[in-house]
């Protein structure tokens, strides 16, 4: 394996990593968005404010990450993508302000006024990130995105039908993820009510992104044809697992089993993810680009691989560590019956105690 | 609409980006500042409240704590929006080179992630953690804080005192990610912002309780509150200015045509008169308060010391809004050296009698010195990035060759203002809600971004 194919798993498990994380929390602000404004609805939202980012939310890290080994390994590819689809991207950057400030004041902001704008814009912004993400994945799917300066068609190239179905597409399974993890979330809270509310959701959601990736196979076949023929190809398996998986889960959602729908869910995602990678190899834009000609001078792949390295020995142990936390003060949270005393700073509850 | 407007005025993308991108740094790097050095400021207090058994203390740093929560996720936010824009408005610039600086950015990837890991911990251990391990989950904050703040700035001074690389026909081949990590211009320009970082949190912070006292809240609690980030900022003050002064040095060497358009020297000579302010003309400053072979001094300790001028390269190479350069130059300068005079100020009146002078003024100026530090920074910021113009990579790249070929960069220019109008404002209000709410009621535990879920919503009512 050359070290540029090593980087590219790299980036590839970034891409992965932010379309499951970031895209369960973006589907989950997309049913707080058509949540209603009922006490169903009220109560819908309630869960997703408590299930989402209790800890952390991934989504920036997992992004800058992806953004960063493009760029730095691939920079050819980030400058041809970043400048021919300018409006998409610049798009799905208004999404990721609006979802990152919703993040940093929601909780500050929940007893102000202006608070369901708030939810409004968080609800929006989750669908704006994926929607144009996903024309994005479309544009450099099928050949759009060619080398250079702002050289593609800056309209078409993420305006046409392969385009809006994948962006379509990413707002169905960001749906789906999401739906899937908050039956979870629900059934951890004890509200059957939403749990069924959820199972409800997760279904419709699996058939529409299903029904979205068939359809998706057709637009491929006419208009990525090289895609189109390394999923069918090389991807083939990893497609097969998708579908395998994607339709386990929908059977086990069907019958409300309480366990496996998670991981088929998370299962079915990331097998299409690879699936793409697999069938777009070795070329970073299609039939324009390889990961070969486009790579980093061979020192600055060994510095992102070297890095890399770093940041799993440093970020592995201390995310385990935060998680702990978060699981034993959840634990502890729900267990006690009466809130300890907020103000009271650590030393002063001792004297007390 | 804005194709038109893109092919009637040339450059237009060029100075739309190059807004875009000035005002998207000068936001970002308040709240990065407030980031690298408030969580040094906040463990300050908390050790003061551990080791002392203070309770002031202790309730200053559990607050000053949600401070930072709040500002390092919007700092999230707008750090983000940066790195979209190195594609969405600098494609040539990252194609070209993201190859070459790009590991900077992936060693800062990693101080971002564990200085967010750590402030989650933080955040959480108020309640979870005895006292000291509590104080410790927080001691990596500071220090990922000063490696990220490292990282970031050493691209700049990279772009400053390019090396390590070679190019071949316009394409870069080979890279040595040392010699690029440890550019020449990192010795003076990483300290001069990581000490930036470090002056203005502790101003800004000691300036919210300046005006708190001045207000009638002179509590035992709010003076502590004032003490700790203004001594923090009273030290590092003279640093800043050495250090400032030996940037300013290293740069009269290395980026000659910078340092002449910063003090508006014209002719290549000797004895070269400083100005304080005036108008910068082709023909030497206008106005301003001039001293005689002061500028040759500042640069090689001699009135015979020749200082190059703008005269030396053509005029499309030099530098463009040469009066603002020069005027931000002095402006930061001033502003330190006012600040220093505070910092003696507050000095000797500790030393004679353990307290703050008791005049309103000092408090006055207290609460002036954060704003006063804020400018200052900007300014800071302005010298560098003005003063390498025309060139994106100092002597390698020019920043019109740089920009996106993209249409529509006025529009987002427009939309960015707006949305961080928004995000400035919110920003303030959640802050002063939160302020409000302390001296007011009893705080919420989970009210903050990276602190503990609140409790799981109530099962449904039958």
């Amino acid at each position: 394996m050359s070290s540029a194919d090593a980087v590219a798993y790299v980036l590839w498990t970034g891409v992965t990593a932010y379309a499951v994380f970031a895209g369960a929390d973006f589907g989950a602000g997309f049913w707080s968005l058509v949540a209603g404004g009922d006490a169903r609805g009220r109560r819908a939202r309630e869960l997703v404010d408590w299930a989402i980012g209790p800890v952390w939310e991934a989504n920036h890290v997992w992004l800058i990450f992806v953004l960063v080994v493009l760029w730095t390994a691939f920079s050819a590819a980030f400058e041809a993508i970043f400048s021919t689809l300018f409006i998409p991207l610049s798009l799905a950057a208004l999404g990721i302000v609006l979802r990152g400030a919703g993040f940093a004041f929601h909780k500050t902001a929940r007893r102000f006024r202006g608070r369901q704008l708030a939810e409004r814009l968080f609800g929006l912004s989750s669908l704006l990130t994926p929607f144009f993400m996903g024309t994005a994945v479309g544009a450099i799917a099928s050949g759009r995105v060619p080398v250079g300066n702002a050289t593609g068609d800056p309209a078409t190239s993420w305006l046409n039908p392969l385009s809006l179905l994948i962006g379509a597409l990413f707002v169905a399974t960001s749906g789906y993820l999401a739906a899937v993890f908050l039956i979870s979330d629900a059934r951890r809270a004890r509200a059957a009510d939403l749990e069924r509310y959820f199972r409800t959701r997760a279904l419709a959601a699996a058939i529409a992104a299903g029904g979205l990736a068939v359809a998706g196979i057709f637009v491929l076949r006419a208009d990525a044809r090289y895609v189109y023929d390394g999923l069918t190809g090389d991807g083939l398996p990893l497609l097969i697992v998708s579908v395998l998986c994607g339709v386990a889960a929908l059977a086990l959602l069907y019958r409300g089993a309480r366990r496996g729908a998670r991981p088929l869910a998370v299962g079915a995602v990331v097998a299409v993810i690879w699936g793409w990678g697999v069938a777009q190899h070795p070329y970073l834009l299609p039939q324009d680009l390889t990961l070969d000609v486009g790579a980093a001078p061979s020192a600055t792949l060994t510095a992102v691989l070297i890095v890399f390295g770093v940041a799993v020995v440093l970020v592995v142990p201390s995310m385990a560590l935060l998680y702990t936390l978060a699981q034993k003060s959840f634990i502890e949270e729900t267990s006690s019956p009466t809130a300890q005393p907020a103000t009271a700073p650590p030393e002063r509850r001792k004297q007390e105690a | 609409m804005t194709g038109l407007l893109v092919i009637a005025l040339p450059f237009a993308s060029l100075i739309a980006a190059r807004m875009q991108m000035a005002f998207t740094l000068g936001f970002h790097i308040i709240l990065a500042s407030v980031g690298v050095a408030f969580p040094a400021i906040m463990l300050i207090a908390n050790y003061r409240g551990l080791r002392r058994n203070d309770p002031d203390a202790l309730l200053l740093a559990r607050r000053w704590s949600k401070v930072v929560a709040v500002t390092f996720a919007v700092g999230a936010v707008t750090g983000t929006v940066l790195s979209f824009e190195f594609g969405l408005l600098w494609p040539e610039f990252t194609g070209t080179f993201g190859e070459v600086f790009g590991v900077l950015f992936a060693i800062e990837g990693i101080f971002f992630f564990l200085e967010a890991i750590f402030v989650a911990i933080y955040i959480f251990g108020w309640k979870r953690l005895s006292p000291w391990k509590h104080f410790w989950a927080g001691v990596p904050i500071p220090f990922c804080g000063l490696g990220g703040a490292f990282s970031v700035v050493a691209v700049n001074s990279w772009m400053n005192q390019p090396q390590g690389f070679t190019m071949t026909n316009g394409e870069v081949t080979d890279v040595d990610p040392l010699k690029v990590i440890f550019n020449p211009a990192v010795p003076y320009e990483v300290p001069h912002m990581m000490l930036a970082a470090y002056l203005v949190t502790g101003f800004l912070v000691a300036s919210v309780y300046a005006v708190g006292m001045l207000r009638g809240r002179r509590d035992r609690y709010h003076r502590l509150g004032l003490l700790i980030p203004l001594t923090v900022a009273c030290i590092v003050t003279p640093i800043q200015f050495m250090v400032g002064d030996t940037a300013a040095r290293s740069i009269a060497k290395d980026q000659p045509i910078k340092f002449a358009a910063m003090e508006c020297v014209q002719t290549t000579s000797t004895h070269v008169t400083e100005y304080i302010f005036g108008r910068c003309t082709p023909e030497g400053v206008k106005g301003g308060i001039g001293i005689p072979g002061f500028d040759s001094f500042l640069v090689g300790f001699s009135t015979d010391t020749e200082v190059i001028g703008l005269d030396t390269v053509p005029p499309e190479d030099r530098p463009p809004a040469n009066t603002m350069l020069h005027w931000a130059f002095d402006t930061m300068v001033g502003i330190c050296t006012m600040l220093i005079v505070l910092g003696l100020w507050f000095g000797i009146a500790w030393w004679r009698k353990r307290d703050i002078p008791r005049t309103p003024w000092f408090l006055r100026a207290v609460a002036l010195s954060g704003v006063a530090s804020v400018v200052a920074l900007e300014c800071g910021w302005i010298v560098t990035e003005v003063g390498r113009q025309p060139w994106i990579v100092y002597n390698v790249m020019r920043t019109e060759d740089a920009v996106t070929k993209a249409d529509g960069v006025w529009v987002t220019f427009a939309g960015v203002m707006l949305l961080y109008a928004l995000l400035g404002v919110a920003l303030v209000l959640v802050l002063r809600a939160m302020a409000r709410r302390w001296r007011t009621e009893d705080e919420e535990d989970s009210e903050v971004p990276y602190g503990p879920s609140p409790p799981v919503p109530p099962a449904v009512a039958p």
